[in-house]
């Protein structure tokens, strides 16, 4: 195994690893405010939970982003062929 | 391990492979386009209970229409309704044992994002003319043509890896787990997997909505506009 293969190992973690931590920060504040507004209006449950949905997908979009990457650097690496 | 990648040629059709997706793809349309004519065919004023159903489905589809885009859901309930239809079977198709879902290959997604692509430039045309369309580049000022120019290229591959990595990480995480415990340990990740399905089929019709009405009506709604208006207390 070249030096290569290993600096792209390690970097597909860190991307994995760092990627998430972002995402997970905001997702957390986002489900928070989510939260605190409905407990303020219940009656709006309804679009608030619909809208935190989409949200949450879109942040988690960001962490998938680097998931690709990672993948992209173990199995379709350009650089090892 | 398998990448996920690269996907299995089944045959060949002259020059064309055909690969395990598409033809994965050729039936869940084969299913979607008989279940529509056979609903369709007897369509009665008093609805039975699968009438009922169905209007209940393009009902919903309607109001969502409403709610993001601010017009009237005629002109796009065909192509939105399609597509929600079309990706929530895809990635529920996973239920069916030995299918892999089609929009967990890269192909799939990108054939979408693609029509997403082409569609806001069709409704945009249709909407305000060519020169009305090229004029929403240049929505608040001149200056902002080239990243309007930029974004609405941006914004497809983001849908298209969105939908790819979503499905694709799903179907991952499934076969690392089934390779390392077996029976029934998957099924929660499964179920998890489902939700995902379903969200990110809602969430892909929400944006085709959201980029076409950006490009059809002057002011660009986003997604949470409507939730934005709150009532004063």
């Amino acid at each position: 195994m070249n030096w290569l293969a290993l600096v792209s190992i390690v970097s597909a973690a860190l991307a994995v690893s760092f990627g998430a931590i972002g995402p997970a920060l905001a997702e957390g504040r986002a489900v928070a405010a989510a939260m605190d507004a409905i407990a303020r209006q219940p009656e709006s449950a309804n679009t608030i939970s619909r809208t935190l949905f989409v949200g949450l997908a879109m942040i988690e979009t960001m962490a998938i982003y680097c998931l690709v990457i990672a993948l992209l650097l173990l199995f379709a690496n350009p650089l090892l062929k | 391990m398998k990448s996920p990648l690269v996907s299995t040629v089944l045959f060949h059709l002259g020059p064309v492979s055909i690969s395990e997706g598409v033809v994965t793809t050729w039936a869940i349309m084969l299913v979607l386009i008989l279940g529509a004519v056979l609903i369709s065919r007897r369509l009665s004023l008093v609805p039975s209970r699968t009438q009922a159903f169905f209007e209940l489905i393009v009902e919903t589809v309607d109001g969502q229409i409403r709610d993001t885009m601010r017009l009237e859901p005629a002109p796009y309930r065909a192509f939105i309704g399609t597509l929600f239809a079309f990706i929530f079977v895809a990635n529920w198709s996973e239920l069916v044992p030995g299918v892999e879902p089609p929009t967990a290959h890269i192909e799939t997604d990108a054939a979408l994002a693609l029509l997403v692509f082409f569609a806001v430039i069709w409704f945009g045309v249709r909407a305000g003319g060519l020169r009305g369309y090229l004029g929403t580049f240049a929505s608040p000022n001149p200056i902002m043509i080239p990243l309007n120019f930029i974004e609405s290229l941006t914004r497809t591959f983001s849908l298209l890896v969105r939908l790819f990595g979503n499905v694709m990480s799903g179907v991952f995480v499934i076969g690392i787990v089934l390779s390392l415990a077996g029976l029934l340990v998957p099924i929660p990740l499964m179920a998890l997997d489902l939700l995902t399905g379903a969200v990110q089929a809602y969430i892909f019709a929400i944006l085709a909505m959201v980029f076409i009405a950006g490009a059809v009506s002057e002011e660009a709604p986003t997604p949470d506009s409507h939730s934005s208006q709150r009532t004063p207390s």
